[in-house]
């Protein structure tokens, strides 16, 4: 028992990366028993490198990148490529309610791991499968990564400064991709709850991103037209930016909707000429006329901490917020006020900051409980506890590289 | 009998769910119920709506309110009513719908449902299933709680904005939010999986819950990874770029933009194959991951002159026939005439009173045995008053027009 409003599903996962684990973190935040199958075969790169710090792991039990991505879960290693591997995954499988993967699509069949040979296995499993572009059509066997989801998607086109090239992304749009697939696997769950069904779900990472650009992709529908980047600007609302702020690389976003607000900035600012001026007395002139606010206020906001000015800014009700850093998100009161990191112990990291689950529920709270697996931690656990084998077995499959 | 039908071809079927919301974060998370088969009953107040209906885009640029794209695009599937919260009756009104409810998804300020008396304490009284989602900027209690906040703010107070755009080529220049309303819609799909995870709690235990979804800490979970360089390595990740470069990211070809990433070993020699196996790519930089990483500039140079020759669909189909990560920069016009989104069913047609037939995305998602369906398109303003106030509460012609009247409804 663990209160979790999931406390009692089962999920075997077969990914690895950030998209597919993120996926299956959320659903173990929320009470499910998650058991990753990994192998020394087919080692998870998030193991050995972090693509945002660049740093590189000794071994495959030191990367915080792993821990932040794959806690609460426990981990079996199983080598794929064997026979009697695909036997106890299918072991596994026949425990669980449900069973992700994000291999290329073609990749499960011939394993032996597909929705059909599984179906055989638990008629009524829930298998969700992600990839790049989709299990089917032309474009199906298609590889990619975050950044081709994002271009894709139509998300990395629309995002950046008007006069440079379309933005990439990190790995928030992995993650997009995997709180998507969270999503499909925890309805199918709700409807297996009252028909005892399971089905197969295909997921495409691409349109996970394109989903979130609907209205822009509907401009280009009713108007033939194609947007743009433009940067932080609105579509009406001026002034409506990032400002520079005294430090290295500090930044404050402004934001304004109407005349008042407009007022109480002139105010803050100790310009009250500016609000009487006829060049910005309205949206429609403060549209047109931003460019020049613009340099008005970071000539202001340039002399000030961003902390400082965003106070002041609060306190006359104008739209104001510090352009966050992961140090300054660290250090930000409001973020730890709602406990938003915390610290996990972990045997080899040692204490490793981690985000909590986005969410508080009032009953059934989303938790932290433990570390990510150790490769191979759970082999004994899971194996022993879960399917009845004897430790003797598992000495001899890891002789025989089954488990591996 | 026909309830139980219901359920058997729709993922969510039978379940009810009021939406109290406007704009993007709210409407995109009760869109997602709808699309799969909940019955969402949309509340917006009398006359002026939701403010997306505002937003367009437009037919032709001409504002209207039952034409909005914005509203279109994220209220289809579901039912519209108007209903006035700040007056006495239309909150007795709210709470008959509440009783009847599974979920109400809500976008009020901190306090406000409480001084309306319709907080979630008022509320599990009258239903305790209830599953009461409260979505606001930065949640319902610490510092900033009351802090005022569009958008834009969120975008960067939750650093989304910081790693933006990537690259920057100055770090004078702005960080900057990603584009379109992307920051909104991450809410709406956190929020989502929260009132879903509840969902299935509810019908084991019987007891419903509340959900207290800050904005910003719904953004900063996409950058789960980003987020704690700084606390765990010192290390502050910026858009400045990677620190380990890898030769490639977007580059300029010949009708518009490419992106190109190979960390692994296999997918460097696709993409040289691609290139046909230029000299260059023979020498000793390009041995492994390391030395190209030393080189990475030059080694992007090399490459982008290569792409500047070929056209965005050329190297989009050769690179992925070598099966190389490469993609090109879609614009919406690519992404609408996209073979691929074309041919798997991404797109649906709604037709639409007002704004005539209309090709929309639809869902990420296939599932094999409850597909999802577009059923209805957006509401127009208070569609559905007659149908939600007359035929599900029981109310009859005469009171509904003394409602209207009144300006309840």
């Amino acid at each position: 028992m663990n209160n979790g409003p999931l406390d009692g599903v089962i999920i075997t996962e077969f990914t690895s990366a950030w998209a597919g684990p993120y996926a299956t973190l959320l659903l173990a935040f929320l009470g499910a028993q998650v058991i990753k199958v990994e192998s020394q075969k087919r080692l998870d790169h998030s193991r050995k490198l972090s693509f945002s710090t660049g740093k590189i792991f000794k071994g495959e039990d030191r990367s915080s990148v792993f821990n932040n991505l794959n806690l609460n879960k426990h981990g079996v290693r199983l080598n794929l490529s064997k026979p009697k591997a695909i036997e106890i995954a299918k072991k596994l499988v026949s425990k669980s309610d449900a069973v992700m993967e994000n291999m290329r699509p073609g990749v499960m069949q011939r394993l032996g791991l597909g929705y059909e040979a599984l179906y055989q296995v638990k008629p009524d499993i829930i298998y969700l499968s992600s990839s790049a572009c989709g299990q089917k059509g032309p474009d199906n066997k298609y590889v990619g990564y975050a950044p081709t989801f994002a271009s894709l998607g139509g998300a990395s086109f629309i995002t950046g400064y008007e006069d440079w090239p379309p933005s990439n992304f990190t790995g928030s749009i992995d993650l997009r991709s995997g709180a998507t697939a969270a999503s499909a696997i925890l309805a199918a769950l709700l409807y297996h709850q009252q028909t005892g069904e399971g089905q197969y779900i295909d997921m495409a990472s691409q349109e996970t991103i394109a989903v979130l650009i609907g209205e822009i992709l509907l401009d280009y529908v009713m108007n033939n037209k194609i947007r743009m980047r433009k940067g932080n600007r609105d579509d009406f609302m001026a002034p409506h930016n990032c400002y520079k702020c005294c430090g290295d690389d500090k930044w404050i976003s402004i934001a304004v909707a109407t005349d008042s607000e407009w007022h109480s900035l002139c105010r803050v600012m100790e310009k009250p000429e500016l609000a009487e001026c006829d060049k910005f007395s309205d949206v429609f002139s403060r549209f047109k006329n931003q460019k020049e606010i613009d340099e008005i206020i970071g000539n202001w906001t340039i002399n000030y901490d961003y902390y400082e000015l965003t106070e002041k800014l609060q306190k006359e009700h104008v739209a104001a917020t510090p352009s966050l850093s992961s140090k300054g998100l660290f250090n930000d009161p409001h973020i730890n006020s709602r406990n938003v990191y915390d610290q996990v112990e972990h045997p080899f990291i040692g204490k490793d900051w981690v985000l909590t689950p986005p969410w508080k529920f009032s009953d059934t709270p989303a938790k932290i409980r433990r570390h990510a697996p150790l490769f191979g931690e759970h082999n004994e656990f899971i194996f022993c506890g879960l399917l009845d084998m004897t430790k003797d077995e598992i000495k001899e499959l890891e002789k025989e590289q089954v488990i591996y | 009998m026909q309830n139980k039908n219901v359920k058997k071809s729709k993922t969510l079927g039978g379940i009810k769910v009021i939406e109290y919301c406007q704009m993007v974060s709210g409407p995109f998370c009760g869109k997602q119920l709808a699309d799969m088969g909940a019955t969402v009953i949309k509340i917006e107040p009398p006359d002026l709506g939701d403010a997306a209906r505002k937003i367009g885009p437009f037919p032709e640029d001409i504002p209207n309110a039952e034409k909005s794209g914005l509203f279109i695009y994220l209220n289809s599937n579901k039912f519209g009513i108007t209903l006035d919260l700040c007056k006495p009756e239309g909150v007795k009104i709210f709470k008959k719908l509440v009783m009847e409810a599974d979920i109400l998804i809500e976008d009020r300020s901190p306090g406000d449902m409480e001084k309306k008396g319709i907080d979630y304490k008022e509320l599990k009284t009258i239903n305790p299933r209830l599953i009461h989602a409260s979505i606001t900027n930065f949640g319902n209690s610490g510092h900033y709680k009351d802090y005022k906040a569009y958008q834009l703010n969120i975008a960067h107070v939750s650093g989304q904005g910081y790693l933006l755009p990537m690259p920057s080529p100055h770090l004078d220049r702005p960080p900057v939010k990603p584009g379109g309303n992307i920051s909104d819609y991450d809410s709406g799909l956190v929020g989502f999986l929260a009132v879903l995870a509840a969902l299935y709690r509810m019908r084991i235990s019987g007891k419903g819950q509340f959900i207290d979804l800050s904005r910003q800490e719904a953004l900063m979970s996409m950058q789960r990874v980003e987020s704690v360089t700084y606390a765990n390595d010192n290390f502050i990740v910026s858009r400045k770029g990677r620190i380990r470069p890898m030769p490639g990211g977007i580059m300029q070809c010949k009708d518009g933009h490419v992106v190109s990433i190979a960390p692994q070993e296999h997918q460097w020699e696709a993409l040289m194959k691609l290139m046909g196996n230029p000299e260059w790519s023979k020498k000793d930089w390009c041995r492994d991951l390391q030395t190209r990483a030393e080189n990475a500039q030059e080694l992007t140079k090399l490459i982008s002159a290569w792409m500047k020759n070929h056209t965005k669909e050329e190297i989009f189909r050769k690179g992925q026939a070598l099966s190389c990560p490469i993609s090109p920069l879609q614009t919406t016009e690519d992404v609408m005439n996209s073979r691929q989104l074309n041919e798997t069913g991404f797109f649906v047609e709604t037709d639409h009173p007002k704004a005539g037939k209309l090709k929309m995305p639809f869902v990420p998602y296939r599932f094999s045995k409850t597909p999802c369906k577009l059923e209805r398109s957006a509401p127009l303003l208070g569609e559905h008053n007659k149908k939600v106030f007359c035929d599900d509460l029981g109310y009859n012609g005469k009171e509904l027009v003394k409602l209207r009247q009144s300006g309840i409804i």
